[in-house]
């Protein structure tokens, strides 16, 4: 097996889902909101939601855009980098991928519908209709390709006997035991993240002096989705956790540094590593062994239960760290900022804290890949679990160096071209000067 | 047997409509940059702008969904197909990324762009059409050899073959030849006669090296005796029925009449050659490793994915329909009338 071609396609992978799901989140969480928003300026007979959702929707043309065609490389660099893998693989997991697109055709389509009939539809409740169909789709897409991770992480519905694979069962390998708190992590983390970006926009108007109440709204709004999803999405996370110590314990050990299989473990955040040594960690008792299993005292198995070749990389815990303390502090932000709104706190309004709203925004972008990272490198060095390793799932040609540098190129491009459009998309186009136009009687 | 028949048949539908969406759409950039080159913009960008707008990222689709179609019933595919596919399927799809997530920029963003991106655009749409169809070549065999590590690709070989280049000079010629028929039509739908005529000349010229193209291709396979071309030989009839149909589209547009059947005649003209060209191939996949037999999912799977298709299709269509009614054939809107965009 070729060392080089094994590193640098698991290298390329990354680089492509790492780049990939910036966009696919936003595009799973966006149409909600726009859905949501549209919903609110109906509902409230309020212009100011109305634009909301025509502002959100002009810009996630650009992020749709960049998702749909790097989705389209990561599905085909599946089957390129990994060719051993879909050949076995590809006998189970077919069906959840051939749903993905049709979720995402549904899903295209409608978008194209509702981007180009904005004023045309007599009654606007009927345009709203369509972004029910764009919704549902983005998120299912995000299930079906969930449910494609989860079976790897977790396989059945299938018997292995001599290498070959017989009574394949396609709906029980879809619904695999990782299957519910990963598709339920993603869903809700993704909503999460849109709801932290929308508010982070509107405070960043505010801070440079567009006094409108149109940012106040979507500012308010989008806070009080960040409450709820970013609760959901740390529920959710626990559940996995749970999971995790049940069917992967060796994945939750190596996040946790937790060695030594023992009972009431500590949870364990940040810290550094000296041999098996942990130091200058913040240290809570027993709280690993409730969130294995809900019981303080219950036994943690560790990762020397484990044989070394089947051990995760230990860099897992500081994604775990990273994950989980912005997750946490998000709660707070949304949190303090709609309990003050209710009690008429004003250092909510405070330029000091407008700023943590806007950096709330990146900082969710950073634990979704932070939290990615964990989920990938803690089931090395497995590409199916149990199953199949890594190394024997790349492929055997040569010369993936040079894509990698060719396909970092190209996200580099993207990422430049998508950071300048958007930001001449709305520059010369503030609020104040959209509603005038839309009040004066233009389209 | 069924179920391998009806999986392949249901990937080539799917191709087809891709090689006619995609054509449509690389070809209306290349057209746009020439259009450029020559000051003839102002004639056509705008009645491609509302043809392309609701409907790129479907274009896209029908892409995915084939290559994780093949994937799903032929697994063994990903295994061959992959490795030896990894050089110029990547090339393909840099150029596909470029190509979409610039369209979305200029498009959505309002802004005009530069005549150097236009001219790219245009450029990379024929380089996606050319990379994608050296497949067509490897298919053939002799191109691939299985060695210990795995299969690997005769590049030497690839790039010496002159099957090769004349696949890509029909691949080439195909896509224009077939967006300026579509786009012919489109324009005189929308009452556009300037842009009409404009793309008419396009389509008649295109013409021309598509039919030597497509004769120089028969002529290579048969001088190199190929296995596909005896199979060809039989089916002899249907290529005939397409180039009969190639010579009525032709001949309604040197007439200047029935543009709406025009292109309905091409698209049943490549719908034949394509079909006997896949019937022709037939078992192979990839000669002489992969059969459709041989590398058929297993029946549990297939049957559960023809079932998803199915239910699938009950939701596309309809929704297919619509995006036709409200865009395509919507006279209002394919003339610009009316602006109502996000």
């Amino acid at each position: 097996m070729d060392q080089s071609a094994v590193f640098w396609s698991r290298a390329l992978t990354e680089l492509t889902l790492s780049f990939h799901i910036l966009f696919a989140t936003l595009g799973v969480g966006v149409p909600l909101m726009i859905l949501i928003a549209q919903y609110v300026g109906y509902k409230k007979n309020d212009a100011h939601y109305t634009l909301m959702a025509r502002r959100w929707a002009r810009g996630f043309t650009i992020t749709v855009a960049v998702g749909v065609v790097t989705g389209t490389v990561i599905g085909l660099q599946l089957s390129l980098l990994w060719p051993q893998f879909m050949e076995l693989a590809g006998q189970i997991i077919a069906l959840p991928l051939f749903m993905e697109t049709f979720a995402f055709f549904f899903e295209a389509i409608f978008l194209g519908i509702y981007l180009y009939t904005w004023d045309r539809f007599q009654n606007p409740k009927h345009h709203m209709l369509l972004l029910i169909p764009v919704a549902i789709g983005a998120s299912m897409s995000a299930v079906f390709i969930t449910i494609v991770n989860a079976f790897m992480n977790a396989p059945r519905g299938f018997d292995l006997v001599g290498g070959e694979l017989i009574n394949i069962q396609p709906i029980l390998a879809m619904f695999t035991p990782a299957m519910p708190t990963k598709i339920g992590h993603v869903l809700t983390s993704s909503y999460m993240t849109v709801a932290f970006i929308l508010a982070a926009i509107a405070a960043y108007r505010l801070l440079r002096g567009e006094d409108h109440v149109y940012h106040k709204k979507a500012l308010s709004l989008m806070m009080k989705l960040g409450i709820i999803f970013s609760l959901a999405t740390a529920l959710v996370g626990d559940f996995s956790a749970k999971y995790l110590a049940e069917y992967q314990p060796e994945k939750l050990a190596a996040a946790e540094w937790h060695f030594e299989t023992e009972a009431g473990a500590d949870l364990i955040f940040f810290g550094v590593l000296d041999g098996e040594e942990v130091k200058y960690e913040i240290r809570i008792p027993k709280v690993l062994s409730f969130l294995a299993s809900n019981d303080f005292n219950a036994e943690v198995t560790g990762l020397n239960e484990f044989s070394e070749d089947e051990q995760p990389p230990l860099i897992t815990h500081y994604f775990f760290d990273v994950m989980v303390s912005i997750g946490v502090l998000m709660i707070f932000v949304s949190f303090a900022f709609v309990f003050g709104k209710w009690r008429n706190w004003q250092w909510i309004h405070s330029r000091p804290f407008r700023w943590f709203i806007v950096l709330s925004g990146p900082l969710s972008l950073v634990a979704i890949e932070a939290g990615w990272w964990l989920a990938e490198l803690g089931r090395q060095p497995w590409i199916l679990y149990g199953i199949m390793r890594t190394a024997d799932g790349a492929t055997t040609a040569t010369g993936v160096e040079w894509l990698f540098i060719a396909f970092a190129i190209v996200y580099f491009i993207l990422a430049i071209g998508s950071i300048v459009v958007l930001r001449r998309m709305f520059k010369h186009n503030p609020v104040e000067k959209e509603l005038a136009m839309r009040e004066g009687g233009g389209v | 047997m069924f179920l391998e028949v009806l999986g392949i048949t249901v990937l080539w539908i799917f191709l087809l409509g891709y090689v006619i969406v995609a054509s449509i759409d690389f070809g209306a950039g290349f057209f746009n940059a020439y259009s450029l080159v020559t000051n003839k913009n102002h004639i056509l960008s705008g009645i491609i702008k509302r043809y392309l707008s609701p409907v790129w990222e479907i274009t896209n689709v029908f892409f995915v969904f084939f290559f994780v179609g093949i994937v799903g019933f032929f697994p063994q595919t990903a295994y061959y197909y992959g490795t030896v596919l990894l050089v110029p399927a990547s090339i393909a799809l840099i150029l596909l990324t470029l190509r979409g997530s610039y369209y979305a920029f200029e498009s959505y963003s309002g802004v005009t762009g530069h005549k150097g991106y236009a001219l790219m655009y245009g450029l990379a749409g024929l380089f996606i059409p050319a990379s994608l169809s050296v497949v067509l070549t490897i298919s053939e065999g002799g191109f691939v050899q299985l060695t210990e590590v795995g299969p690997q690709l005769d590049y030497n070989a690839l790039f010496t073959s002159p099957l090769t280049w004349a696949i890509v000079v029909l691949s080439i010629t195909a896509v224009l030849y077939i967006s300026a028929v579509f786009l012919t039509w489109y324009a005189h739908y929308a009452g556009d006669n300037k842009a009409g005529m404009l793309m008419r000349k396009y389509a008649l010229v295109t013409s021309l090296p598509l039919i030597v193209s497509a004769i120089g291709i028969i002529v290579e396979m048969r001088r190199t005796g190929n296995w596909h071309y005896a199979n060809m030989v039989d089916l002899s009839w249907l290529f005939i029925v397409s180039g009969i149909l190639f010579l009525a589209t032709t001949a309604l547009l040197w007439l200047k009449d029935k543009y709406g059947f025009a292109v309905l005649l091409m698209i049943l003209q490549f719908a034949t050659a394509f079909f006997a060209y896949g019937i022709s191939h037939y078992p192979y996949l990839l000669y002489p490793y992969l059969t459709v037999h041989d590398s058929f999912t297993t029946t549990s799977m297939a049957i559960a994915i023809v079932i998803a298709f199915i239910a699938g299709l009950c939701l596309l269509i309809p929704s297919m329909y619509l995006v036709l009614k409200l865009f395509i054939f919507n006279k209002s809107y394919a003339s610009g009338d009316e602006e109502t965009h996000v």
